[in-house]
């Protein structure tokens, strides 16, 4: 008999973790359904641009520094696990501050970025290529700013002593959103951005 | 409260309103599913009535275009999404906790949340017929039909309110999946479940990765009618809308039917006396529509131009599924086969489901056939088969379903002899209504038109089905006067009334909030039949003498009292997940009417759901309650 | 049972090395493009490149590779799901 088909104490606080876990990936199963379904738009109106601007406007370099931020969001997350596990507030509460610093910078940098292009002239509804790119992207950029809030409310608790307390909401479930929310990010970056200019 | 002393540590059922509006319960949920499910089957069916009115004669002048336009859509729309999902979820709710043997689903609040999501969803769908008018371009909502005529909001109640119905929807599946996979009794191995918990694991799985696609489409669609964005217009392709739908729409079938296929296999080897005929091709045979389910989407596409190669491979694809879909059949069959059947009412309305559907999947596989399909597309011959399939199917399997675990619900029986007449009234008029719509079909008559002219020769058979859906409307009466009657009235059941085979009839009915006094070990499929039957060397069942249901789990298994104590610590009450499905609800009327004054309503929507989540979040799972 | 003792989750100075790994695969991917000498096998290179990283966050950062075999199913039907899906889809709009 595995421990998975001996929930005796089901609401016992040893016992949930798995199941939340579980929960989890399948709603992140789930999110790779909803991205896809974006990123299969995009490509098909890569190049419905209707004499708009198209990638040619991408600033690689600069999506490549706010990728990059991104990416290391992950390591200071993971590092905010670990802290997390090992039950020292302080070192969590720090990593926690820096992810989420670092995911602010990323959004900043995509405000930026959306700033610039529509004064270059793509919007919403100049294109298809527009319409796609926007929705991805911003749908991307909405995921890390909830990712955001998640943070700064771990980081609030660990102030108050309950961060390790039984709770809907902990680092780890946290932390798996926010790793997900940057693997996105990795196919974002490729199909969108490397693969098109 | 007053408690007996010996059960100290067993949680009472709370009462009156407030304990339901906070309640966490999965039965009690399950309950409210299927009651604001039976409230939407009645007014959908209402206006199925109408449009049968209008289509009675030639030129009818009952009902406006524009009028039928809204009712036929919505009659669609709210009997698949609001009706019979809801259904099988109200079934799941209530029974996958009790065929697994757990106290609860794995996130009771989220379970309560998925359902007061719906329930938003489904008030602010039919609130459309009066704020603006209802959704009018068909329940698959068509581009560029879809997404013109901006100033009028109908079409934005089916961006809005099928992606909150998907949302609630996706929560739900992540919920059951994660009972059923983590919180099993011990020895409830993956291939001892109830075929009707494995049907439901399925069912989960079909909406958390079809459910996204959806929404997506619906965002795209939402986009290009409120902010100019050009997904299905402009340089876009109206196309995309047909794949994103129907990548959705078609394991949507399988959602719907599902549900019901388990809710036979397990009434059936009760009725017969007999184990389930071959167990495993059953739940495997479940598992391989669900797979298949995801690979044939384009076959509603063939009309629309996709080439040969892919109408040919989907049109391979699709027939190949009917092979899983007979393995069923032919397993119920073999169940009732040289078993001890008793015609009570769920074994009746088990054999209709099954009858029904066989004719209802044949002419199925005549859809898959591309170029018969070409003279079909459109007809009155598909509305034939997908009302073969999902009322004769799907329905018949719920009724049959609500028959036989009415007693459970309730600890009262249906009555008997309502249950007869609203048995043969539906069948007949089912068949009165539905089975003349081949012929039509067949004839030409296209679907969704608001009338027809004389002489086309489609008089009759118009007149027959209009006859036969009022007959249907009628045993539903029936039915509803029965359900009524019978909660307060009805016989009394007892904890195991059918002599049944699975967990739910080893406890009382009403079960008690906390489901199993003590968790029970398992050892066999079945496993409460065989606590109760030995096998005598002929191979034949006999009747233990020294066990009665009821207290069997009791007296199978030897819990040490520390234990116990832990166990029963039921989740808290919680208002918080009423509190942000209301602030979603708000956000969504807000998006309606957005881009204005909607925004001003979203933003106030946000602030509740803000409320609602961090409330949720922050409070603990469960709070220590004291008796003494 | 054996199984369900998973291994225990890799250490900080692990996360770093896999930190340093995303940092130079990231390098490599920017510097793709502008190397006309690989303009024929780019699409595929750029393809796995991000696969590497994908898959090297979800097994060490999101512990996949020490957890559950539930969990990889869970999460796998999701991932490998979607290509054959709109693969198709695409194909049927010419569009790959």
């Amino acid at each position: 008999m595995t421990s998975q088909s001996a929930p005796v104490e089901v609401h016992d606080h040893h016992d949930i973790k798995p199941i939340r876990k579980a929960a989890m990936w399948v709603f992140l199963g789930s999110e790779c359904m909803f991205f896809g379904s974006m990123i299969a738009t995009f490509l098909l109106y890569r190049n419905e641009t209707a004499d708009g601007p198209g990638a040619e406007i991408f600033d690689i370099p600069f999506t490549s520094a706010s990728s990059f931020i991104l990416l290391m969001s992950s390591l200071t997350m993971v590092l905010a696990h670990n802290a997390f596990e090992n039950r020292d507030p302080r070192a969590t509460r720090i990593w926690l501050l820096a992810t989420a610093m670092l995911g602010t910078t990323f959004l900043a940098g995509q405000v930026f970025e959306f700033t610039e292009f529509v004064h270059k002239g793509l919007t919403l509804s100049t294109s298809s290529f527009g319409s796609a790119f926007y929705m991805l992207t911003g749908f991307h950029g909405a995921h890390v700013a909830i990712g955001v809030l998640m943070l700064m409310t771990m980081f609030y608790l660990s102030f108050s002593g309950r961060l390790f307390d039984d709770r809907g909401l902990n680092v780890e479930l946290v932390g798996l959103y926010w790793h997900f929310v940057d693997i996105v990010w990795i196919v974002i970056f490729t199909v969108v951005y490397l693969l098109q200019v | 409260m007053v408690l007996d002393t010996s059960k100290d540590l067993v949680p009472a059922q709370p009462t009156g309103i407030w304990s339901w509006i906070t309640t966490v319960d999965h039965k009690r949920i399950g309950m409210m599913y299927g009651v604001t499910a039976l409230v939407a089957f009645f007014i959908a069916g209402l206006e199925a009535l109408f449009i049968r009115l209008q289509l009675a004669t030639p030129n009818g002048t009952i009902l406006s275009a524009d009028a039928y336009n809204q009712l036929f859509t919505m009659h669609g729309l709210t009997m698949l999404l609001v009706v019979v999902m809801p259904v099988g979820a109200a079934f799941m709710n209530y029974f996958i906790p009790l065929h697994i043997g757990a106290r609860d689903v794995a996130f009771p609040r989220a379970n309560a949340f998925s359902y007061w999501l719906f329930l938003g969803a489904t008030i602010m769908l039919l609130s459309s017929f009066v704020l603006g008018g209802a959704p009018d371009g068909g329940w698959f909502g068509y581009a560029p039909l879809s997404t013109q005529l901006e100033e009028f909001v109908r079409m934005d109640y089916y961006a809005i309110g099928a992606q909150l119905l998907g949302i609630a929807s996706i929560m739900a599946s992540a919920n059951f999946i994660a009972t059923v996979f983590t919180m099993r009794a011990p020895g409830m191995t993956l291939m001892r479940i109830p075929v009707f918990t494995w049907m439901a694991v399925v069912v989960s799985f079909l909406l958390i990765f079809s459910l996204p696609i959806f929404g997506v489409g619906l965002f795209q669609m939402y986009f290009d009618r409120n902010f100019g964005t050009q997904f299905f217009s402009g340089g876009g392709d109206p196309l995309l809308w047909q794949h994103l739908f129907w990548l959705f729409g078609h394991p949507e079938v399988y959602v719907l039917i599902l549900p019901a296929m388990g809710i036979v296999s397990e009434i059936i080897p009760v009725f017969s006396r007999k184990p389930l005929f071959g167990y495993p091709f059953v739940v495997f045979s479940g598992i391989a529509i669900g797979f298949m389910g995801f690979g044939v989407w384009a076959h509603h596409m063939y009309t629309a131009g996709l080439g040969p190669v892919a109408e040919a491979g989907f049109g391979i694809a699709t027939m190949l599924i009917a092979v899983p879909t007979g393995v069923k059949i032919f397993n119920w069959i073999g169940t009732m086969w040289g078993g001890k059947v008793r015609f009570e009412l769920p074994m009746l309305f088990s054999i209709g489901f099954v009858s029904l559907f066989v004719i209802g999947g044949l002419s199925g596989v005549t859809h898959s056939v591309v170029p018969s399909d070409y003279q079909q597309h459109d007809s009155y011959y598909v509305v034939a088969h997908f009302h073969y399939v999902l009322f004769g199917g799907g329905v018949f399997g719920f009724v049959a379903g609500a028959y036989y675990w009415f007693p459970k619900w309730t600890g009262r029986f249906l009555d008997k002899r309502m249950g007869l007449w609203h048995f043969w009234l539906m069948l007949l008029g089912f068949n009165l209504t539905f089975a003349p719509m081949h012929i039509l079909g067949l004839n030409g008559m296209p679907r969704r038109t608001y009338r027809y002219g004389e002489g086309l020769g489609w008089e009759f058979w118009n007149q027959v089905a209009t006859v036969g859906s009022f007959i249907i409307g009628v045993s539903f009466l029936i039915f509803a006067w029965n359900l009524i009657k019978s909660r307060k009235n009805g016989v009394e059941a007892g904890p195991d009334p059918w002599d049944g085979r699975t967990l739910e009839w080893s406890i009382s009915s009403p079960p008690p909030v906390h489901n199993f006094d003590e968790i029970p070990i398992v050892e066999h499929v079945d496993d409460f039949w065989h606590r109760k039957y030995a096998t005598d060397e002929e191979g034949r069942a006999v009747r233990m003498t020294d066990v009665t249901g009821g207290t069997l789990v009791e007296t199978d298994t030897g819990g040490d009292g520390s234990h116990e104590e832990e166990d029963m610590h039921m989740p808290s009450p919680s208002y918080y997940p009423l509190v942000a499905a209301t602030g979603i609800t708000t956000v969504g009327y807000g998006l309606i009417y957005a881009p204005g004054a909607g925004w001003v309503v979203a933003g106030i929507g946000t602030l509740i759901t803000m409320w609602g989540v961090f409330g949720w979040s922050l409070e603990p799972v469960t709070r220590d309650e004291h008796h003494d | 049972m054996a199984e369900t003792a998973h291994r225990a989750h890799p250490s900080p100075s692990t996360y770093w090395v896999i930190a340093g790994i995303l940092a130079v695969v990231t390098a490599i991917e920017i510097a793709v493009p502008s190397i006309s000498a690989l303009d024929p096998v780019k699409v595929p290179l750029l393809w796995a490149l991000a696969a590497v990283k994908f898959f090297a966050v979800v097994g060490f950062f999101m512990h996949l590779r020490y957890e559950k075999k539930l969990y990889r199913t869970l999460f796998f039907f999701g991932v490998f799901g979607v290509f054959p899906l709109f693969i198709v889809v695409l194909l049927t709009f010419n569009a790959l």
